[in-house]
């Protein structure tokens, strides 16, 4: 059926494309020049192909030369990203369509009947803005001492607010469906309130190491075997912080822990005993301790220790 | 978006642009029903030979305006191994590019490049090709005259049966096709057409590639005679590893809206009796304000083809002395 010279070609206009499927290489080519050569030719012949459908489109003169119209490309190829999604409809539109109202438009320029004038509908001096209206007339229906200016002002608030919510469903849905609009983000902007009223400070990077090595001491041994996340700098004062005084005193030393104890001793029952231990202060303090545990306050910023929890490792020496 | 069970406690803020610049690329990033050109995302791996780093620069300068490319190296990117797309498909989503050319060299796979693509920012499918004997654009000497301009739309020419038989050699022809497509255009110019790319199938798991620039020669006919001088790089690429796309995948990327954007044609009626009517708008004319003819001395016509006459004369009359000594 096929005559020998078969040269029917697959010519794709729109994409200045050519495929020349029948052509096989009959003897091996001798050298690369040869095999360039080759391929050159048979390239010329299908350029030349395209370019006689192309050249024989009507063309159109511009300034920089004659303009063709090019036919759509055949070969078909795959899509960069998604066919955009159809988004669902918001709650309103869902509303008009239930009730059949429909959309009119609104004109720029309205008569405004206190002034017998044509004046705009948004923007400076328009035509209904709160802070023209000069008396607001009481109703039956108002309470006494209640500002009607500033309650207009509240229920404007409160439907921005609304509307400010109304949107972010409607955009929920949109995201959920997967055809939120392109330039729109919806992005958590807090971290989830818990039950303290107070917002979690960003910490910086010092702080939060501080905080690691905090933590880290805070184990039985110091913080010395915790791992390290890669990247992580080494703890400032790695290892336990406490100073044991040695129980039996060295060789010619002077025993430290009796010492310690005297000097307190010796301060709490000195004759200007009186001077150093401020007593007022003192028995303020104790009175607003016990205070404190006969009321059972809760400080909303204090997390509230819960006593049936055991604590692992109960630092005896500190207290 | 998490959202917990009963009441939402994550606070949740509408993010828009705040400038106009900003709001017209997001536009153009997103999904639309006729897309822009791809962009191609050139880049390489730990260790490149000089081969592939002159295969990676010229692509660059070939696809300039369509085109990004990386000069750092990136080791952590190994397109064949599961684990290794992220970071591909991390920098496709930043520089909104969906091929991409990835070249590397190892013992293993001495001179490789790998190109592929992607279906919204995930790797749709991959193919891996070796470079042999590799002549940089460099290497040639032409005519700086029929030199191709940047950026213009390039014929592209596949020869041989492998590239309908060889499951491998279709898969590189399809994206060829897409490398070096461009923009799809609607109009376009006759006199701007100065490259072609040969690809040609000179056995199951080679193909030979060069680059020429065309040369219109007069013919009798409208149709100019055509002939190609290589200017560019050319190489053998030799088939090594591919992946084709997942078939649902590929049915969804080939998905087309069949009905292109039905622009709303204004002013055309279509009457029963008279057929196609139109609308014309004519503006108010301004008596006063028409702009009147230009009068100035030399602008006549009489002026003008005077002038052309008198040159006549003065040419014929320079031949008749040059006839006559």
């Amino acid at each position: 059926m096929d005559t020998e010279m078969d040269q029917i070609y697959q010519i794709d206009v729109g994409n200045l494309l050519a495929f020349n499927p029948n052509h096989r290489f009959s003897s091996a080519p001798s050298s690369r020049e040869e095999l360039v050569k080759e391929c050159v030719t048979e390239g010329t012949k299908l350029v030349q192909a395209i370019a006689d459908t192309l050249f024989n489109f009507p063309s159109t003169e511009s300034v920089d030369g004659p303009l063709v119209q090019l036919p759509p490309p055949t070969t078909k190829l795959p899509r960069e990203k998604h066919l955009p999604r159809p988004k669902p409809p918001t709650k309103w539109e869902e509303f008009a369509l239930k009730k059949g109202i429909q959309k009119r438009k609104k004109d720029k320029i309205v008569y405004d009947e206190t002034t017998d004038k044509f004046k705009r509908r948004h923007g400076y001096d328009r035509v209904k803005d709160d802070n023209d209206i000069p008396i607001i007339e009481a109703k039956a229906s108002d309470e006494p001492g209640e500002d009607p200016f500033a309650k207009r002002l509240d229920d404007k608030k409160k439907r921005v607010d609304k509307q400010q919510q109304n949107r972010l469903q409607n955009l929920k849905s949109a995201a959920k469906a997967g055809a939120l609009p392109s330039h729109v983000q919806l992005a958590a902007s807090a971290l989830p309130i818990t039950g303290t009223k107070a917002q979690p400070k960003k910490l910086g990077k010092e702080e939060l190491g501080d905080v690691a090595g905090l933590a880290a001491t805070s184990t039985a041994s110091g913080g010395k075997f915790d791992k390290k996340l890669p990247g992580e700098k080494p703890t400032k004062k790695q290892g336990k912080h406490h100073r044991y005084l040695p129980v039996v005193p060295r060789y010619g030393w002077v025993d430290e822990e009796k010492e310690q104890t005297n000097k307190v001793l010796g301060k709490l029952l000195s004759k200007h005993s009186h001077e150093i231990l401020n007593v007022g202060k003192a028995i303020n303090m104790y009175n607003d301790k016990k205070e404190k545990k006969k009321s059972g306050r809760s400080d909303k910023l204090k997390p509230k220790k819960d006593i049936t929890k055991k604590k692992p490792y109960a630092n005896k020496a500190n207290k | 978006m998490g959202q917990v069970a009963g009441k939402s406690s994550v606070m949740m803020e509408i993010r828009t642009p705040k400038t106009h610049k900003a709001k017209r690329v997001l536009e153009k990033r997103a999904p639309k029903l006729v897309e822009n050109g791809k962009k191609t995302l050139i880049l390489h791996g730990t260790k490149t030979s000089a081969t592939v780093s002159s295969v990676l620069m010229e692509l660059y300068r070939l696809k300039k305006g369509g085109a990004i490319k990386y000069s750092r190296r990136n080791e952590n990117i190994r397109p064949f191994e599961s684990g290794g797309e992220t970071s591909l498909e991390f920098f496709s989503l930043k520089t909104d590019c969906s091929i991409f050319v990835y070249g590397s060299h190892s013992k293993k796979r001495p001179d490789n490049l790998v190109l592929g693509r992607m279906y919204d920012h995930h790797v749709y499918d991959l193919i891996e090709v070796g470079i042999e004997n590799f002549k940089s654009l460099l290497s040639f000497s032409y005519d700086k005259k029929i030199a191709p301009h940047e950026g213009s739309k390039p014929f592209i020419c596949f020869t041989g049966e492998g590239f309908e038989n060889v499951q491998e050699l279709k898969q590189l022809k399809e994206v060829l096709t897409d490398l070096f497509r461009g923009e799809v255009v609607e109009n376009l110019n006759l006199t701007g057409l100065d490259r072609a790319y040969i690809c040609t199938a000179v056995s199951p798991a080679k193909v030979f590639l060069t680059h020429c620039a065309i040369k219109l020669k007069k013919s009798g006919t409208i149709v100019p005679r055509i002939e190609l001088v290589e200017v560019g790089p050319s190489m053998d690429l030799v088939i090594r590893r591919n992946r084709f796309p997942n078939e649902g995948l590929r049915k969804e990327a080939m998905k087309s809206s069949k009905d292109k954007p039905k622009k709303k044609v204004k002013n055309v009626d279509q009457d029963d009796v008279l057929g196609k009517l139109g609308r014309v708008y004519i503006p108010e004319q301004e008596v006063g304000k028409i702009p009147l003819p230009d009068k100035s001395k030399g602008v006549k016509r009489e002026r003008r083809e005077g002038k052309v006459k008198k040159n006549k004369e003065e040419g014929s009359a320079s031949k008749k002395l040059k006839e006559s000594e």
